[in-house]
């Protein structure tokens, strides 16, 4: 509607757009880009840098671009000399109280800050003086804080209070003791934190980042009496990629296991597997819940951050949670057990290392209940970020790698297990395992497209056999409160609820490649990945967990079947209540 | 089990139990995050400080974090999360009573106390603030103790002051 439309002039460019549009937002039509520092598209538009300062004319004083809306005949210059000097002058604020060790941050190459600094020419901060000092907290398995590379833009905080409604971390004390730290200050790992990571994804700068554990999986692979086995999730082969200038969304499996093999891993398997093993697990729990009535609706435990979120949060609804472990300890548990028994490897010997888009999952590892028999499960989680830095290590021209495959014969997947790494797909996957046990059949409708996109929160009714069944899936744990509280409050009529922690699901995890807020705000990420992955799917020749002949073998020879005793002690777990401070 | 199964959580103040009086906050006020500066000042008044248990309540009544809670908390100087004296002597380092030597005021409670600005002596019987105007500065230099206004002040005066204040003593210079 034309009355709905504001027109403006942005360096010398006639525009015509939308009403509550910001300057931001509207230069970015007209091609224009304008820096930012603390704007995280729908998710940090606060305006609280300044970076990204215009000037209108007419008025006094600079506009903030990414929360100043457009008016009628506004004439705004992105880059004069004023404004020019203003950001340059912010920017050196900015860097005066940030740690300058550069070279030795994990962030070097992917800061924000750095890019900015880089393009302003900040040779020399002007402003010297005193500086804040913070200690590092290092206690969480999963985040380190370094509060002396914080530059207060409060990114992380929106992303933890708004986007997944945690509220871990805040801006506390005044002035210049300000930071952004836990309530009493304590560490992250003593407070309401789920680690979930996207405030790591969040930040631009190195305050923020995942506890590294490569170190360990180095020593390993130098150790002739280990046997290390790497094992990698779904997401990972579709983000890696990024880390080498890759397009996003690039399918990199065959390079990524030839890097690990050439990395020294003695073995390359697939979490896939993993994966079907749980649809198996997961299918057949539901299927005997469904036809008892039994704490429906049944939700997935795939996501670690999801499940610490639910025993912090709704102790009261751990019933409603599937028992089954999530894909990679699943699948640790049965390299240490059926694996090592056929290939006749001490199991104290085996080294499992899991490539995860998740830094809940270094967590996860170290839960007691994921031992058996005196060992854990999985020895070792990095993310694909430490994946990247280990090939980068070793010097392996990455792009330049022939496709590699992995072994056999724990490296067989489906194309259900390929789409456990976006949100929606452990629904799907266990939709297609579920309709064929129940009816008996080969069924060949296996796409439930509805719950399929980007949206936080997809329901649908799907009948399988004959009955409805309601289902819905939620990513983001805001999306995820929601539909908790529908059941605390009865009114949820679902059946089957599929949780993930991060919104998007795991492709958009706390390990995944870091986009700066440019990228993320001009192209949907968590898209490019996850097509990659129903691209993978639609390609498998097996695309239904059940179907899988590494499963139905070692069920046969080992397992019997889904939810025997023995799957129950290596494939299933339990929970308790947690609590949510422990200050 | 997990190691923290059972732990139960103790704040600063040992307490574990909602009191009789944050019961009867909650029965005054609505569960809406509006209310949050007024029920912290309440708190504040009737503890003389914001307890982390209190916090924590707060952040369950209301529903928000914690640490947002911790951050209004430290963020504004009228509350503490340490318990005050029973004569919290504030000095006044705004610009007028600044420009009229409230630094040496200042300076000599500390002195005189052995304890910094936020802390409150081992026996509880006094703590220091630092404050940025009370608006009277006509009267500058000055400093409150529990909010009683001593203006014009000096270092003797505040001797003075102080002298009544301990034990038993002579507390003819205390304002009612």
């Amino acid at each position: 509607m034309e009355n709905d439309l504001v027109s403006l002039t942005i360096d010398g460019q006639k525009i015509k757009t939308k009403k509550g549009t910001t300057i931001l937002q509207a230069a970015k039509q007209a091609g224009i880009d304008i820096p930012t520092l603390c704007f995280l598209k729908d998710i940090n538009e606060v305006g609280d840098c300044r970076m990204c300062i215009v000037e209108v004319e007419g008025r006094r004083g600079f506009a903030t671009s990414c929360i100043q809306t457009v008016e009628e005949g506004m004439v705004v210059h992105t880059h004069t000399p004023n404004v020019l000097e203003a950001r340059h002058i912010i920017l050196d604020l900015i860097i005066s109280n940030h740690s300058k060790d550069c070279l030795t941050c994990t962030r070097s190459g992917n800061c924000e800050l750095q890019d900015l600094a880089t393009k302003f020419n900040v040779l020399q901060v002007e402003f010297e003086g005193e500086r804040t000092e913070h200690k590092i907290d290092d206690l969480s398995p999963s985040i380190v804080r370094d509060f002396n590379k914080c530059i207060l833009c409060r990114r992380c905080v929106a992303a933890c209070k708004n986007v997944q409604k945690i509220g871990a971390i805040d801006c506390i004390n005044r002035g210049f003791e300000s930071c952004i730290s836990t309530v009493g200050d304590h560490s992250l790992n003593d407070v309401n934190c789920t680690n979930c990571g996207q405030c790591i994804e969040a930040c631009p700068t190195g305050a923020l980042h995942e506890k590294e554990t490569i170190d360990d999986v180095w020593i390993k692979l130098k150790d002739p009496d280990t046997y290390v086995i790497a094992q990698t999730a779904p997401a990972v082969r579709v983000a890696l990629g990024e880390e080498f200038e890759m397009p996003i969304g690039t399918n990199v499996t065959g390079k990524m296991v030839t890097s690990l093999k050439r990395l020294g891993f003695d073995k390359v398997f697939d979490t896939n597997t993993g994966a079907d093993f749980t649809i198996m697990e997961e299918a057949n729990e539901f299927i005997e819940r469904f036809q008892e009535n039994d704490n429906l609706p049944m939700i997935t435990s795939c996501s670690p951050g999801w499940v610490k979120y639910i025993e912090m949060n709704y102790p009261e609804l751990l019933p409603h949670l599937s028992t089954c472990k999530s894909p990679h300890q699943m699948f640790g548990a049965l390299l240490k057990t059926y694996y090592a028994k056929k290939e006749g490897i001490d199991p104290e010997k085996i080294y499992v290392v899991s490539i995860m888009p998740c830094i809940a999952k270094k967590f996860e590892r170290q839960r007691a209940e994921m031992k058996n028999d005196g060992l854990y499960d999985v020895d070792n989680v990095i993310t694909t970020r430490e994946l990247s830095r280990m090939i980068k290590q070793a010097n392996i021209e990455f792009t330049k790698l022939e496709d590699g495959e992995f072994d056999s014969p724990m490296g067989e997947a489906t194309g259900a297990g390929a789409i456990f790494g976006t949100t929606g797909g452990v629904m799907e996957a266990a939709l297609r395992t579920a309709q064929d046990t129940l009816t008996g059949e080969n069924l060949e409708k296996i796409e439930f497209t509805q719950v399929r996109g980007g949206d936080g929160i997809k329901k649908a009714t799907v009948n399988i056999a004959g009955k409805d069944i309601k289902v819905v899936a939620a990513s983001g744990l805001a999306n995820a409160k929601e539909i908790l509280e529908e059941i605390k409050s009865g009114k949820a009529d679902y059946q089957f609820v599929e949780i993930m922690a991060c919104p998007g699901g795991c492709v958009m995890g706390g390990g995944q490649p870091i986009k700066s807020s440019k990228i993320r705000s001009e192209i949907d990420v968590r898209k490019l990945r996850a097509d990659a992955l129903y691209s993978i799917d639609e390609k498998s020749t097996i695309r239904k967990s059940h179907e899988n002949p590494v499963l139905k073998k070692i069920y046969k020879e080992y397992l019997e079947k889904p939810g025997s005793e023995l799957a129950e002690k290596l494939l299933h777990t339990i929970y308790q209540k947690r609590e949510k401070y422990n200050i | 089990m997990h190691e923290n199964e059972n732990k139960k959580i103790k704040c600063c103040c040992g307490e574990n139990k909602k009191d009789e009086f944050m019961e009867k906050l909650f029965s005054q006020y609505q569960p809406i995050k509006d209310n949050l500066i007024q029920m912290l000042n309440e708190i504040q008044e009737h503890y003389g400080y914001v307890p982390m248990e209190a916090q924590k309540e707060l952040s369950e009544f209301l529903s928000i974090p914690m640490a947002e809670i911790y951050g209004v908390v430290t963020f504004y100087s009228r509350f503490s999360l340490k318990p005050k004296g029973k004569y919290n002597v504030s000095v006044c380092l705004g610009t007028a009573c600044f420009v009229k030597g409230s630094q040496k005021i200042m300076d000599r409670l500390q002195e005189r106390l052995k304890i910094g600005p936020g802390e409150t002596t081992k026996d509880g019987l006094f703590s220091i603030e630092e404050t940025r105007c009370v608006g009277a500065c006509g009267l500058a230099p000055v400093f409150t103790i529990n909010g009683e206004v001593y203006g014009k002040a000096t270092v003797q005066k505040l001797d003075e002051v102080l002298d009544g204040c301990f034990g038993d003593g002579d507390k003819k210079h205390l304002k009612k």
